[in-house]
């Protein structure tokens, strides 16, 4: 048993890390990215490209991280500002989004083709390590290790920065933050950033921890990350958080006792019960019924 | 000329189910619904068909496919009832989860050898099923714009809350169109099944009801015959192009997959009204230059 | 129809948005309510026609009680209603919003316009027609065609009106119809609320016009702080050391 909590704190990880970039932008914007896990992929693709361009791992991993960022602010400034203002923005931000993934989907495509790739042998040093009476992997570890600590950086920030304070100012009400002085622009780039860079992130230490990278390892994530955020509630840090552990412990869990086809099924229960039961999730705070 | 035509009859077959599908995805965006369980409709309707040609042979086709079509309606029923009280996106993501529990549903059940589906499903379906079923689609849509019910429908797009004071029954009206949709995503399962010879878990993933959405709204929702025109542009452009990509070194999954990307973007930032609202852009720009 | 509110709340969190309110609206009456902005006018107009349920209270309609019903219920019962930011359907023309009002009158089942039937025909027309007639009404007739978002502001009230009307109710409830217009249409909209009310409907009126409230206006109730602090006939209300209190700091 403690060996399946300490796995499903492994998976919990890597999915609250995507989780909160997903969660990051709906709060700024009310828009679903789906982009997102386009970004989780190429992530991972630049980060194995680096490594086969024999760049040491510790280093590798921080550009792909980086190089993700970067894409986010791109993709904000071609998919998302220009819809900013539009009526119906949340239909047309979750198409122009849609547009994006796909457009990044193909240039993964194209560049690496669809076969599955790995990481080279010996990338990260194999060690297990025993811990009670359960024992994971040295990878493992540090997977969870760099997956809390980037949580926890980007809470410090949005909490104690100025940039943070920006941010949050702008989920509430991009009006009020612009009348109060804020860059709203700029505010919005820099969440991009940031949300991408963690997704990218999580992206680079899921292709390390399942060493299996083709173009569509998103989607499975992506869907996930769906019933992640709902969980912990639209818009919510923490909350992605919390539900991200929490859904990989269920999932674990589940196929534990019920086989692994029920894997990604779980996911979909725990959606739908809390979109029928409490949409609005652990600690969201949109309205998600009509009136 | 009958050289040309059976050389395109696959072509022309896509276009028509395809079109079939986005006037699916449309029946709930026309009141404002952004539902993308249509993949998952499909699969349940292409079962259906299939399972009864397999099993029932003595069974009519226009049976088979009428039960495609009634199957994932009567689904949609319970379905719609806790579903459409969501807003927007949280709509949107609890119809993400229902396809995707249906194609794993289908994964996951021995009687339809799962993951590999149902193979050799004799080919009933012809050109002219399909025109016609998409001939029939369209005119019951097109004769909803603009009565009693089409009024009620664009009300409730444009404002629900005043909608509802109005007298009209809001909830009613969305499940009758997530109803409506279900059925015509059924019935475009039933007919590609005998088109294709099989039906496998892989064919309804969530790219699939992405497909019929950029194509609803490529070709536009403001008219009712809109989503059709975006099928078949979009169904027949990689066709078109694929000789241009492959002299320019693309694979033609990429090349396929990024045209699309980019049509949809295009379109949403530059023509958000879609592709049937070209010819009134044009006369506006041509009185602006007179 | 007449209308009564007995001890109607309604609560926000912790802040009393409606506290306590009765009155009653009798038939065929003009009905004023008035008060300084944020005492609860809005939310009051919110409780009876469905929107929102009132934590505490009953609200009746010719002694049946609707505050449990959604707004469609209420709406069958006769109840139609403008809003103080104008909810007009922007992207359809004048006529086609006055034809949505018209839903709970028109009987036009689906079948008879699939098989093109000219009873269908003949039903749309008459619909577009009333409509037109309705747009007539409140002089917007040649603005019929206009896409509702490139309307005026004060042609959108007068759609708004018409739009209320289209469902021919018997309790009208208008949310300040004459904000931002010029003294002429808002003599027009009293003209047309007096003719509304000769008909038989009732008419409840929120308004920050005093003076028109005044003149147009059988009975008023002024409301502050979600309270009702007085009620009764025009010029009562008009020296009642209450109300005078209320706007006072309003400089109405």
């Amino acid at each position: 048993m403690g060996q399946q909590a300490l796995n499903g704190v492994f998976v919990g990880s890597i999915y609250a890390l995507f989780a909160v970039g997903y969660t990051l932008v709906f709060g700024v914007l009310d828009i679903l990215n789906l982009a997102h896990a386009a970004v989780f992929t190429l992530a991972a693709f630049i980060a194995l490209a680096l490594v086969d361009a024999h760049l040491p791992l510790w280093l590798a991993l921080p550009l792909a991280v980086a190089a993700a960022g970067l894409i986010g602010i791109v993709l904000e400034r071609l998919a998302f500002r220009p819809l900013r203002g539009r009526a119906d923005s949340n239909i047309s931000g979750l198409i122009s989004s849609l547009a994006m993934a796909t457009v990044f989907e193909a240039i993964a495509l194209q560049i690496f083709g669809p076969d599955i790739s790995r990481f080279p042998q010996g990338t990260f040093p194999d060690r297990m390590i025993r811990i009670g009476g359960a024992s994971a992997s040295l990878l493992q570890l540090c997977i969870v290790g760099t997956s809390v600590v980037l949580m926890a950086v980007l809470t410090l920030l949005l909490a104690r920065t100025r940039l943070g304070r920006q941010i949050r100012a702008v989920a509430e009400s991009p009006r009020a933050a612009r009348i109060l002085g804020v860059n709203v622009d700029r505010a919005i780039a820099m969440a991009f950033f940031l949300s991408s860079a963690l997704g990218g992130a999580a992206g680079v230490l899921f292709g390390l921890a399942f060493n299996s990278i083709s173009p569509d390892v998103g989607r499975s994530v992506e869907l996930k990350g769906l019933a992640v955020i709902i969980l912990g509630g639209m818009g919510s840090v923490p909350g992605a958080v919390v539900a991200g552990f929490a859904l990989g412990l269920i999932e674990v869990f589940t196929v534990a006792h019920l086989g692994s086809s029920f894997r990604d099924a779980v996911s979909f229960a725990v959606l739908f019960l809390v979109l029928i039961a409490r949409p609005r999730g652990l600690f969201g705070r949109a309205a998600a019924r009509e009136a | 000329m009958t050289d040309l035509f059976l050389a395109y009859e696959s072509l022309f077959a896509f276009v028509g189910i395809n079109g079939l599908l986005a006037l699916s995805v449309y029946a709930t965006l026309c009141c404002g619904q952004l539902s993308l369980a249509n993949a998952g409709f499909m699969a349940i309707g292409a079962y259906t068909g299939a399972l009864i040609t397999l099993r029932a042979p003595g069974v009519p086709f226009i049976a088979a496919l009428a039960a495609s079509a009634l199957a994932p309606a009567l689904i949609a029923v319970p379905l719609g009832l806790p579903v459409l009280r969501l807003r927007g996106v949280f709509l949107a993501i609890a119809t993400v989860g229902f396809g995707e529990v249906v194609r794993l549903f289908f994964v996951n059940w021995d009687y339809t050898n799962g993951a590999l589906g149902l193979v050799a499903i004799p080919q009933r379906t012809h050109l002219w099923t399909i025109a016609l079923a998409l001939a029939l689609a369209l005119y019951v849509l097109g004769r909803l714009r603009g009565s009693r019910t089409g009024y009620a429908l664009e009300a409730i797009r444009e404002d629900e809350t005043a909608a509802r004071t109005m007298g009209i029954y809001t909830t009613g009206h969305k499940l009758a169109m997530l109803v409506l949709g279900a059925a015509l995503a059924g019935l475009a399962g039933g007919l590609e099944a005998h088109h294709t010879f099989m039906v496998a878990p892989g064919g309804f993933a969530f790219g699939r009801v992405v497909d019929m959405l950029v194509q609803a709204v490529v070709g536009g929702t403001a008219a009712f015959y809109g989503p059709v025109v975006g099928a078949a542009f979009l169904t027949v452009l990689p066709e078109v192009l694929r000789e241009a990509g492959a002299r320019l070194g693309l694979a033609p999954g990429p090349f396929r997959l990024f045209l699309n990307g980019a049509i949809l973007l295009a379109v949403i930032l530059y023509l958000p009204n879609g592709l049937v609202s070209l010819p009134a852009r044009f006369r506006r720009r041509a009185r602006g230059m007179a | 129809m007449s209308l009564s509110l007995a001890g109607v709340s309604r609560a926000f969190g912790g802040v009393r948005a409606v506290d306590d309110a009765t009155f009653t609206v009798a038939d065929a009456e003009v009905h004023g309510l008035i008060g300084p902005n944020g005492a609860g006018k809005t939310t009051l107009l919110n409780l009876i026609s469905g929107l929102l349920q009132p934590t505490s209270g009953r609200i009746e309609l010719d002694g049946r009680r609707i505050d449990r019903l959604p707004p469609h219920r209420v709406a069958a019962l006769g109840v139609a209603r403008t809003y103080q930011n104008i909810r007009l359907f922007a992207g359809l023309s004048a006529a086609d919003n006055v034809v949505v009002g018209e839903h709970l009158r028109r009987h036009a089942p689906f079948w008879p316009r699939l098989l093109l039937l000219p009873s269908a025909q003949r039903e749309e027309r008459a619909a577009r027609e009333a409509a037109e007639a309705l747009l007539s009404r409140v002089g917007l007739r040649e603005r019929a065609g206009t896409p509702a978002f490139s309307l005026s502001y004060g042609e959108q009230r007068r759609v708004e009106i018409a739009r209320a009307l289209a469902s021919q109710p018997t309790l009208v409830l208008l949310d300040e119809p004459t904000a931002g217009m010029n003294p002429n249409e808002a003599a027009a909209v009293a003209r047309l609320v007096r003719e509304v009310a000769r008909e038989g409907r009732t008419v409840l009126l929120i308004e920050h016009n005093v003076r028109l409230v005044m003149e147009v206006c059988d009975r008023i109730t002024v409301l502050n702080f979600g309270k009702v602090i007085a009620r009764g006939a025009p010029a009562q209300i008009a020296q009642d050391p209450a109300v005078i209190a209320a706007y006072l700091g309003d400089g109405s």
